[in-house]
Formats: C-alpha cells, sequence, structure tokens
C-alpha cells in the first residue's frame, strides 16, 4: 500500500527555493568583488595548494573587471537573502519546526552512523526521522553561516559606523577573510547537499516541491499507524 | 495521457492513491517551474535595464539610494575609523591610481579655489591651510577594491578648515565638490561625512610633504569613505545642495555615497 504523507510545509519550500537564486546571485556579485582583491590561498610557507582563484575560472566565468556591477547587485540582493532568512528563522521558531532541525544530545551519533552508512561502511538504515542527525547538524549550521555571513558582511560595508561589530568579528581584514571563507563553505554544502539529495532519491526530491512523500506502509490495513509514519520513512537527505 | 487530464478535473477523494500522487506532483511541479519561469522573466528584465552613465541600472540604483540613506542616518562623529599607533603605519604607503595627476602640474602656481555659494572664490596657498591647528591620524585606509592599508596622515581638520574661514553657509549645504586641477578627477561627498571629525585637509604622509604621486600638495583624507573619494591634488572646492558629480558613481557605476 503507498500512502501520501505530509512533509515540507509550503513556507518552507518557499524559503528553500527562493533562497536558491537569492544565494546565487549573492555568490556570484561577491566573486565579481571579490575578483579585485583577490588575494586569498591556501598554502603552507612559500607553497601554494590552491589560488582563490585561477585566472581560467575568472575567465570562464566571464569575472574580471566587473567590482561597481558586483557592488550593485551585492547590496540589493543582501535585502532579499536577509528577508528571506529572517522569514524562515522565525517560522521554524513559531511553527515549532525547529524541533525537528535542531541537533539534539543523539544528532552527533547518528551523524556518525549516517556518515558510515553513506561511506558504504556500515550496513543497516540509519535512524532517520524527519531529518536524521547528520541533516539536524547541517540544516543548522546553514542558519548559523548565513548568521555569520550578515554579520561579517556588515562588518566589512559599514567598519566605521558599526565599528563595535567590525571588531566583534576580528578587525576588517578577518571580517572578510570570514566572509569569504563561509562562501566557500556553502559552496561545499550546495556540492554535498546535491550528492545527498541524488542518492535519496526522488520521492525525497519531490517531497521539496510537493511537499509530500510517499510512503509504502507495511501493514495491509490501508489504516496507517501515525505513529510509524515518520520511523518508518526511507532514508532522506 | 487523456487519464491524466481528466484526473485533474477530478475530486481528490474520488481518485485512487497512485492517480492523487500523480495529480498533487503534476500539479507542483507546474507552480514550481511556473515561478522559476517568472524568476528568470524577472532577472532578465533587471539586466535588460537601462543603465544611466555609470552603467548601474535604474532599479539597482535605487536601491542603492536606498541604502545610502539608511545608513547614513547612522553616519555619527561618535563613530570613529579605528586609530593606531603610528609605528604600525606602512612606509612607504601604497599608491593606487594617478587620475587627475597625469598633466603637467607647475607646483609653484598651485592655489586651491574654494568656490562660495555666492560665487566669489576663495583663492588659498598650501601655507594658509598649514597655518591652521594641526591633526594626524592613523587609520585603516580603505580601498574599493578590498584591500586595506594602516597609514599617517597630517593636516586640518576639514571641519576646522570650514571654521576658520567662515564658511558656515557653504557647510550648511548638503554637498562637497572637489576636483584636480586638471579637472579629470572629481568627486561629491555628502556634507555630514565631509564635517566628520576624522576628515582631512591633508598636507603629510609618515611626517613628511605629501609625495607627488599620493596628491602634493594637498588631498582629502575621508576615513567613513572609500579611498576613491579622498581625491588627490585639489584643485577646486565647491558646494551644493544638490549631488556634485562623482567620477566613480558617474561614469564607473558606482556607488555614490560609499560610506563606511
Amino acid at each position: 500500500m503507498k500512502k501520501i504523507v505530509k512533509k515540507h510545509p509550503l513556507a518552507i519550500r518557499w524559503f528553500h527555493w527562493f533562497n536558491f537564486p537569492v544565494l546565487a546571485v549573492m555568490i556570484w556579485s561577491g566573486l565579481l568583488i571579490y575578483w579585485a582583491n583577490d588575494v586569498y590561498k591556501i598554502g603552507f610557507g612559500s607553497t601554494t595548494l590552491l589560488k582563490f582563484f585561477p585566472d581560467s575560472f575568472y575567465k570562464a566565468l566571464n569575472v574580471p573587471f566587473r567590482l561597481s556591477e558586483g557592488m550593485a547587485y551585492h547590496f540589493v540582493f543582501m535585502w532579499l537573502f536577509f528577508l528571506n532568512g529572517i522569514a524562515y528563522v522565525l517560522y521554524t521558531i513559531f511553527s515549532g519546526e525547529w524541533r525537528l532541525l535542531m541537533p539534539n544530545r543523539k544528532s552527533f551519533k547518528e551523524a556518525w552512523q549516517v556518515l558510515l552508512h553513506d561511506l558504504r561502511i556500515r550496513k543497516g538504515k540509519p535512524v532517520q526521522g524527519k531529518y536524521n542527525g547528520a541533516q539536524r547538524i547541517a540544516y543548522t549550521a546553514i542558519i548559523i553561516m548565513g548568521i555569520g555571513s550578515i554579520l561579517t558582511g556588515l562588518a566589512i560595508y559599514k567598519p566605521v559606523q558599526l565599528y563595535w561589530l567590525c571588531n566583534l568579528m576580528g578587525g576588517y581584514k578577518m571580517a572578510r577573510i570570514l566572509h569569504f571563507a563561509l562562501t566557500i563553505g556553502y559552496v561545499l554544502f550546495f556540492l554535498i547537499h546535491i550528492f545527498q539529495v541524488i542518492m535519496a532519491g526522488w520521492n525525497n526530491f519531490r517531497a521539496i516541491i510537493t511537499g509530500f512523500e510517499v510512503k509504502k506502509t507495511k501493514n495491509i490495513s490501508p489504516v496507517a499507524d501515525e505513529k510509524n509514519d515518520i520511523s518508518d520513512t526511507e532514508i532522506i537527505n | 495521457m487523456a487519464s491524466f487530464l481528466n484526473n485533474l478535473f477530478t475530486k481528490n477523494s474520488k481518485l485512487n492513491t497512485e492517480q492523487l500522487i500523480q495529480k498533487k506532483t503534476i500539479l507542483s511541479f507546474s507552480f514550481f517551474f511556473l515561478f522559476a519561469a517568472f524568476a528568470f522573466l524577472g532577472w532578465q528584465w533587471l539586466r535588460m535595464q537601462p543603465a544611466d552613465s555609470g552603467k548601474t541600472s535604474t532599479p539597482l540604483r535605487k536601491v542603492l539610494n536606498t541604502n545610502e540613506e539608511l545608513f547614513a542616518s547612522i553616519l555619527s562623529d561618535n563613530n570613529l575609523a579605528k586609530t593606531y599607533p603610528v609605528s604600525e603605519a606602512a612606509n612607504p604607503a601604497r599608491v593606487n591610481g594617478n587620475l587627475g595627476m597625469k598633466t603637467s602640474f607647475d607646483t609653484a602656481k598651485w592655489v586651491m579655489n574654494v568656490i562660495k555659494a555666492k560665487g566669489d572664490t576663495l583663492k588659498l596657498k598650501l601655507d594658509d591651510i598649514k597655518k591652521l591647528p594641526k591633526t594626524e591620524i592613523v587609520f585603516n585606509f580603505k580601498c574599493i577594491e578590498g584591500w586595506s592599508q594602516i597609514t599617517y596622515w597630517g593636516g586640518v581638520k576639514f571641519f576646522d578648515f570650514m571654521k576658520a574661514y567662515n564658511l558656515s553657509e557653504e557647510a550648511a549645504m548638503k554637498y562637497l565638490g572637489l576636483r584636480t586641477p586638471d579637472n579629470e578627477y572629481y568627486v561629491g561627498i555628502d556634507m555630514p561625512s565631509a564635517l566628520h571629525p576624522q576628515t582631512l585637509l591633508c598636507y603629510e604622509l609618515n611626517g613628511k610633504a605629501l609625495p607627488m604621486d599620493q596628491g602634493y600638495p594637498l588631498r582629502l583624507i575621508i576615513p567613513v569613505k572609500y579611498g576613491v573619494k579622498s581625491l588627490k591634488r585639489i584643485g577646486d572646492m565647491y558646494f551644493s545642495n544638490q549631488r556634485t558629480p562623482d567620477y566613480w558613481a558617474d561614469v564607473k557605476g558606482y556607488d555614490y555615497f560609499s560610506g563606511l
């Protein structure tokens, strides 16, 4: 028997899909800005392992000499990113959804199991509520990162008027580094997120668009046991 | 297909689970792609908006100006750029840009023309500036490109200058304008930022007269703005209640306010 089970509320689907293109514009415009002083790299001593970014990368994305354009878009779309983020956080608080999203005592152990499972080391499915431990950690971390981006962003946007914030963020140069590092963090999050969504399959992906999931009930009886609804669900990421 | 279309107009309660899943899925995805299409069209619309002379399109410029109003409201003489001990200052300081200083220039003949509200011009020599009380500042100079450098400057507070030369009528106007002697480079600055206690008419760098490439004999240092506003080699100073022209905002599409 198949059964339709509600998963993502409409509000969360809106916040999710609204954020996606807005964050993309923020990262793109941020790249146009970063290019004008692209000093960051990973390495030790005089050895550079990774330069942010190679010229070929800039060339492929048509980045060079667009600083003013990048700043204009960044300081327009920051409002959308900020307001959508605030709305999402407020929604999770007032709807009680935060209880499903915040890590709890078991989350770190569960997250470890999820990792082992994903690496094909551990057989058997880890505990899966609406969100598993790894998801709880990731989806809470991304909100903290968002707050971090807004605070470090404000610190480098108005370092004199908001001098206290700039100091709090480690000073002007440090705030710019953090702002950049967080952006790299989003890109890594995005890659893992896409990988997990592909691994989790259609039923899971459909839910972030339609809001519902299709669940196979174990008992023949069409009257589903509500308590089992969530704990039985397929692994979803 | 036909049965699906039929299902779309059938009440949910009359469909079996399989049909309901199909119906809900297709409806949701249709709305999803519809909104995605609207978002894409909105983006295309934004990209196609006519740009002002500075290449920034009208809707973006409107938001930037709104940002300015909002963030200008937190501008305060009590909010100061962080200062540092002289020992931390870079020596030599980075030179970035020579706009307005490419033409030959007779330093001996230099005067600053202060064009007053009523149109008469005050011609001031460097000694007329230097005789006013000197102020020094070591702060983190911030370039709009994203780099910053701790630098050590000396000069006269713009506020003190305005007071000393009885420019109270001019100080009450909304904007200050500065341009180089060759008129090639010019900046516009809102008066509250100009009158900020850290804004200097600057004639010294690292305790010595300004080098030529740093704007000898007199330049602006305005720590509440990006470096683009700290015009080198001041030729004319003027005042207006309308926005004074600004090279980077008018020609290159940057934010006019560019406040920090």
